[in-house]
């Protein structure tokens, strides 16, 4: 596959590899499977080096069934339960082989042949713990909730204002997104790409049309690549003023709530001014950009304001007393538990963990601007929301850079992949590593897309933040975590 | 909190007038549903057909231009306004989009005249509390439906709340295509509302599956699911459009689009 350094092995051989490669420092990232020809499986495991350099790809076919790998990274476990859910494989010695996508227990959608699993495995949808102590309480939440929240159900153990443990179940909106890219153009993935995660929906067409751009070996122009930073960078800001403004609503500062989903507006409303539309859609296209954009001059001023106004208001958040105590200390999560469950973004850098995709594997203009990227080691709420801050003020210089730098020329190549080409593609959205795999078929549609999806990441480490804290801290540790549920569940 | 009290105070009332009085709805520059003139249409041309990516454009031969537009299914991508050789779909801020039939959003020569709310419908204009469900959207629709609440919109200021019981609600707003997984609870959910109680699709995913209608997971809107008595297509409809659309229901605004035609 373009864009990795790709080896094919037998599939019993991957639990060495996978212990080798966290003896050597890398990192899995993800698990994958797509039927390469009618009736033949095969899984595609991907890893981060220990160096910087090519993502590591390895590519097996399971004869019976694979073994599963999640004993030794954890940060696996969820994949396999989808491709068992998605393809009816099953994954030998699963520590947890329960459902994890679906709801019900339908044929296999990637192969209605395979017979469901149901009969091979245990198929609980929920898998809680049996506790039979009186005095322990469960508390169901979902998926229905409060104000206007995305839908999912939490299932609270707890004694007093004790939680004893955390179960979330989040993929009620589960939408088979990655199915509906099949038979697609792929210029006309696009326009899925950028609906997996609305508030992400420059990120997701980014690393989709990376994708499709390594999978045809073209070149992206050099304008259309500064311009992509601009969108993405955008991006960035307007997600982190609303997660600062979501943040102080749990905290109860209402006008700290207010002052941020208002900044949170402006960017959005510059966005539209820009662009046409409020979630920077309809610009990125396979090859570069839909068209020119003309930033002129208002848009390095209109920053600048943005900027020193979010400067003031970081600078009152952290004069408040009472938002402070309420995040300092809770919700923490340790370097160890971030590596091994797979923690991204924001998330790890609040726990010592400095990765960040645009200086490590460097895309669109990135190699070509100074990039600043906070790290701290608390791995508290605190540290998780200063980081963010703290990209805000570092997404606005970078853009000015981009505009002061921005050079005449096209922002469009030709782009298309040939009949068979596989591709991999990815960004640092402002939730973290988002990849994209796509596999495009004899006919040069699109035949498989794999996304790998930073929410999906850190719902599955957010749980052991939660497990024996108390119920006043939530509501502020879930807002801490800035998470999607259409991104996790796609 | 004396920062913040002082802070406030100083920075002075953010909410914009409108839709009371002046223009600013905060929606400067925003693209809306293409506007369609099928008397540009060429002969035998539907590029706009082979582009859309949701069928919104079909080639019809009965049809003006021989193209029939369901702005319904319009997932305000603009890949036709691009595609388009004549200008007969071009780019506009048409985005007030929130109609009462569904027939209202297929474009026509000969639209029906406006439909008057339904009996009881009025009697909320003064105050309207509303259940917001998502029945599976990409949290687009989420983010613009919170922002209604953020100090530019202020929708509380229109007597238009969000309550967190179905049992206080009198209107329920769905996002998303409804996916299988949520079909129960959205169902229970209006269940438990009491009556008179009114449905709102909100997105072109509910009003008709979207992009994400279909396959294996996922219905197609809310049309057989529950009776929706205002449609808002957009992918998503931007704060204001949600504004007029709510407006627009209780029968303190007229309905912009007719016949899929917008009013100037």
């Amino acid at each position: 596959m373009n864009g990795t350094e790709a080896a094919t092995v037998p599939c019993a051989q991957m639990a060495e590899i996978a212990r080798d490669l966290f003896a050597q420092g890398g990192r899995m990232q993800m698990v994958y499977a797509w039927h390469p020809e009618p009736e033949v499986t095969e899984l595609l495991y991907f890893a981060s080096p220990p160096e910087g350099g090519r993502f590591l790809l390895w590519r097996c076919r399971p004869e019976g069934d694979p073994p599963s790998l999640a004993r030794i990274w954890p940060s696996l476990g969820w994949y396999e339960r989808e491709i068992m859910d998605l393809f009816g494989l099953a994954f030998a010695n699963h520590p947890e082989p329960n459902r994890l996508v679906l709801s019900e227990d339908i044929p296999p959608p990637f192969n209605g042949s395979a017979p469901a699993r149901a009969s091979r495995m245990a198929d609980i949808p929920r898998p809680l713990p049996a506790i039979e102590a009186p005095e322990v309480q469960t508390l169901p939440f979902g998926p229905v909730r409060a104000d206007v929240l995305e839908s999912a159900e939490f299932t609270f153990f707890y004694i007093g204002e004790q939680i004893i443990h955390y179960h979330p179940h989040l993929f009620f909106k589960h939408r088979g997104m990655e199915a509906r890219f099949a038979g697609l153009t792929p210029r006309l993935g696009t326009v899925w790409a950028e609906r997996v995660s609305g508030v992400g929906s420059v990120a997701h067409a980014l690393a989709y049309c990376q994708a499709i751009e390594a999978a045809s070996s073209c070149q992206v122009p050099r304008r259309a690549r500064a311009l992509r930073v601009l969108l993405a960078e955008l991006e960035r800001v307007y997600n982190h003023l609303h997660y600062l403004g979501h943040l102080a609503n749990t905290t109860t500062l209402k006008v700290g709530e207010a002052q941020g989903k208002l900044l949170e507006e402006r960017a959005k409303q510059i966005n539209a001014r820009l662009t046409g539309s409020r979630f920077l859609r309809g610009l990125l296209a396979p090859g570069g950009l839909r068209c020119d954009l003309a930033p002129d001059g208002w848009l390095s001023p209109a920053l600048e304001e943005l900027r020193a106004e979010t400067a003031r208001y970081v600078d009152l958040l952290e004069h408040s007393d009472s938002h402070l105590d309420r995040l300092i200390t809770t919700g923490v999560l340790s370097r160890n538990v971030a590596l091994d469950q797979g923690a991204t973004g924001p998330v790890q850098r609040a726990s010592g963990i400095d990765r960040d995709l645009r200086r490590d594997h460097p895309y669109a203009a990135y190699a070509d601007l100074p990039l600043v990227v906070p790290v701290r080691s608390e791995g508290d709420a605190y540290a998780r929301s200063a980081i963010r801050a703290a990209e805000i003020d570092a997404a606005i210089a970078m853009m000015q850079r981009v505009l002061l730098l921005l050079e005449d020329g096209p922002v469009r190549a030709d782009c298309t992949p040939a009949p068979g080409a596989e591709g991999l593609g990815w960004a640092e959205s402002p939730r973290g590593t988002l990849f994209y795999a796509v596999h495009v078929g004899a006919d040069g549609r699109l035949a498989r897309v794999k996304i790998k999806s930073p929410s999906y990441s850190n719902w599955r480490v957010f749980p052991f933040t939660v497990h024996e804290t108390n119920m006043m801290d939530y509501a502020i540790n879930e807002a801490s975590f800035g998470l999607t549920i259409a991104g996790c569940a796609r | 909190m004396a920062l913040w009290t002082f802070f406030g105070l100083r920075e002075g009332k953010a909410t914009t007038p409108w839709p009371r009085r002046g223009e600013a709805d905060g929606q400067a520059g925003v693209l809306g549903m293409p506007r369609f003139a099928p008397e540009h249409c060429q002969e035998g041309c539907a590029a706009c057909a082979e582009i859309c990516p949701t069928g919104a454009i079909a080639p019809r031969a009965d049809a003006p231009g021989g193209i029939a537009v369901d702005y319904g299914s319009c997932v305000v991508c603009q890949l036709c306004t691009a595609a388009c050789p004549t200008g007969a779909l071009s780019p506009s801020h048409d985005w007030a989009f929130g109609v009462r039939r569904r027939e209202d959003l297929v474009w026509s020569e000969t639209p029906a005249p406006e439909a008057e709310p339904a009996a009881g419908q009025r009697a909320f204009r003064r105050s309207l509390h509303i259940r917001h469900v998502d029945a599976g959207s990409c949290n687009g629709c989420e983010s613009e439906l919170q922002a209604l609440n953020n100090p530019f919109y202020n929708l509380h200021r229109l007597g238009i709340f969000f309550t967190p019981s179905p049992r206080f609600a009198d209107l329920l707003l769905v996002t998303g295509p409804v996916t299988h997984a949520m079909l129960g609870p959205l169902r229970a959910t209006w269940e438990a509302m009491a009556e008179p109680r009114w449905v709102m699709a909100v997105g072109t995913c509910a009003v008709s599956g979207g992009i994400a209608g279909g396959g294996y997971a996922c219905g197609n809107g809310l049309d057989g699911v529950l009776p929706v008595d205002l449609y808002l297509p957009g992918c998503p409809p931007n704060p204001a459009a949600i504004i007029v659309a709510l407006l627009t229901f209780q029968g303190r605004l007229p309905q912009r689009v007719l016949g899929g035609r917008h009013a100037e």
